[in-house]
């Protein structure tokens, strides 16, 4: 895509994103979780598709965020803003600091073993969770109630996670086209040539799981506050829903690309919306086959179907 | 949670029955880490789905045994219908998957074990499911220890099975076909094997081992619709920690995370022992990465 169309797209979705909400309220909640998954899908390509490291457990950044905000709005005796502010600062670097832990015992760890790995630990995180009594254990917490007006709270939290997700792909946009973008790409090309031309890969690898942990611990605890309560294994460390519809939206959109988690995560939420609700109690039956088709038949995802498209009438001409 | 070790010291039987009950229940993680190992051998898939053909399996017997079937006939049974939803599956998407880079083969068993796992929800309801054996138990040390009929046999028939599989990989033709394919599928190709079919027939009889184990697994213990993903983890496990093609290891490796995590669940209380499960496989995984690092500089 070229460099002014870039400008062009960005801009009407920023009109969208700023006009969208006030033109159509009643779907302020609805726009509010796409931009959720946006994130979600950006940042589970910078290690996915940038690095070639394939994360299952990135919810695990998510649910510290929620959780971390929670605990937070709980204990601090703040007012609901200055709490939110300082749960979502503490979530960020909770998560930040786990993405350094788990970083430097598990990113040495390649293919197969990193994904089926960082699977468990995703689901190790929910059953701690579910069993600890100081979150609530199984029963998950409750936050505090929005003080502003009725109508008030989507529109707040639907405008926050615009700004984050815009800021997400703007950081994103500025990372890839550095020195530190090329040495993701080199380490998901090639391992081992990476580390012998001199890369020093572990404190790559750790930063940018830092840096997408940094961005999901802030959307979670933001989701948090929009959904008013969090369970340990369906809102907070939802490997089934979350965690799986990440790794989808990235690859429908185009993994390894910079346009497309944004485009999966449109196309995924927006028939999502449209159609999940007829499907009636047979949606996780359907998102299952849903995941074996794109990842069989369509592995390379829309932009990389556009790019071979284009490449084979560039060729043809 | 030093309350619970304290007990196992106070009585020494209570401690030998935790163990024992575990390394019963041990053998059905083997039972099921075989297939893996087979299969990951074989195709080179870590097969994401294994945990659901071991529910599935366990909901096979326990129709069987609604519709009034004896529980004991449910087990060929379920290896039976196991075998041919194996063979389904490999027909349905496996082998599109096969040659293909390894995180695609991940992703798309991982798809399939959420799909089997919600039908599974829709079609037999999310409550806990249990099948009495009618085996009796057996007590030792003036009942201190009991051990169960049902789990005694699924020691011995894991064990069996381990034999059996062992022999039919190294006699039989097409075990040795299996083998040839596994060491190199193009060459097996050129001397006139059938790769396809062993690919299928492989995992055909991983699902009929993960059938097997799934009957045992309700007769001997539980099952509901989400404890896929806990078996896939086991056996994946037991697999790494034995390597891929060693039966006397898978058998040692999955006694031994039944022994411990029933050690685990008694310790830190039933409500963590899912969570230590998977903890226990992200240790094992970091574990084997520092050791193999470790030996890379003693190289340099």
């Amino acid at each position: 895509m070229s460099r002014i169309s870039d400008w062009y797209i960005m801009g009407a979705i920023a009109l969208a994103g700023l006009a969208g909400p006030l033109l159509l309220p009643g779907l302020a909640t609805q726009i509010a979780f796409l931009w959720l998954m946006v994130v979600f899908a950006l940042t589970w390509d910078m290690l996915g598709g940038r690095m070639g490291y394939n994360s299952f457990g990135n919810i695990v950044f998510f649910g510290i965020g929620c959780y971390a905000a929670a605990v937070v709005q709980r204990d601090a005796g703040l007012p609901y803003f200055e709490a939110l502010a300082l749960g979502l600062l503490a979530g960020a670097v909770c998560a930040v600091l786990a993405a350094v832990v788990f970083g430097a015992a598990m990113l040495g760890i390649r293919g197969h073993y990193f994904a089926i790995g960082t699977l468990g630990l995703g689901i190790a995180a929910g059953e701690v969770a579910a069993g600890w009594d100081y979150v609530g254990a199984g029963s998950g917490m409750a936050l505090p109630l929005y003080p502003g007006e009725l109508g008030q709270r989507e529109l707040f939290f639907c405008y926050s996670l615009f700004a984050l997700a815009a800021i997400c792909f703007l950081c994103c946009r500025a990372v890839y086209a550095t020195r530190f973008g090329l040495a993701l790409n080199a380490i998901r090309d090639d391992h081992d040539k990476a580390d012998a031309m001199g890369l020093r890969t572990t404190p790559i690898k750790i930063f940018a799981w830092a840096l997408s942990a940094f961005f999901l611990a802030l959307s979670g605890g933001l989701a948090a506050n929009m959904i008013g309560f969090i369970d340990p294994r369906d809102v907070a460390f939802a490997g089934a829903t979350f965690g799986v519809w990440m790794v989808l939206m990235a690859i429908l959109g185009g993994k390894g690309t910079l346009w497309g988690p944004v485009l999966g995560a449109f196309v995924f939420h927006v028939t999502q919306e449209l159609f999940w609700t007829w499907l009636l109690g047979w949606q996780r039956v359907a998102l299952g086959l849903l995941i074996v088709i794109i990842v069989v038949f369509f592995p390379q995802g829309i932009m990389g179907w556009l790019a071979e498209r284009r490449a084979r009438a560039e060729a043809g001409t | 949670m030093l309350d619970n070790l304290s007990l196992f010291v106070q009585y020494p039987p209570l401690a030998f029955d935790v163990v024992l009950n575990g390394l019963l229940i041990g053998a059905i993680f083997a039972l099921a880490a075989y297939g893996m190992a087979l299969v990951w051998g074989v195709l080179n898939i870590v097969n994401v789905v294994q945990g659901e053909l071991v529910v599935l399996g366990g909901y096979v017997t326990f129709v069987a045994v609604q519709w009034g079937m004896p529980p004991l006939l449910g087990l060929p049974l379920s290896a039976a219908a196991m075998f041919c939803v194996g063979w389904l599956i490999y027909r349905a998407v496996i082998f599109r998957v096969v040659d293909r880079d390894i995180f695609i083969s991940i992703l798309a068993t991982f798809g399939l074990s959420i799909l089997i796992q919600q039908l599974a929800n829709a079609l037999f309801g999310s409550d806990v499911r249990t099948v009495d054996a009618d085996l009796g138990s057996v007590h030792l040390f003036d009942g201190m220890v009991t051990l169960a009929g049902i789990k005694l046999l699924a020691f011995a028939l894991a064990l069996g099975a381990g034999g059996a599989l062992w022999f039919f990989l190294r006699k039989a033709r097409l075990g040795q076909a299996i083998r040839a394919t596994a060491q190199d599928p193009r060459a097996a190709r050129i001397l006139g094997i059938d790769t396809d079919r062993v690919f299928a027939m492989t995992y055909a009889l991983n699902a009929a081992l993960c059938g097997a184990a799934g009957s045992l697994a309700v007769m001997a213990w539980t099952i509901h619709p989400y404890l896929g993903l806990p078996y896939t983890v086991r056996s994946f496990m037991v697999v790494v920690v034995a390597g891929v093609g060693n039966v006397a290891g898978v058998i040692a490796a999955g006694l031994g995370l039944g022994a411990l995590e029933n050690v685990a669940g008694f310790v830190f209380g039933v409500e963590f022992q899912i969570a230590f499960v998977f903890a226990l496989m992200v240790i094992i995984l970091v574990w084997r990465n520092a050791m193999a690092t470790r030996k890379r500089s003693h190289l340099e």
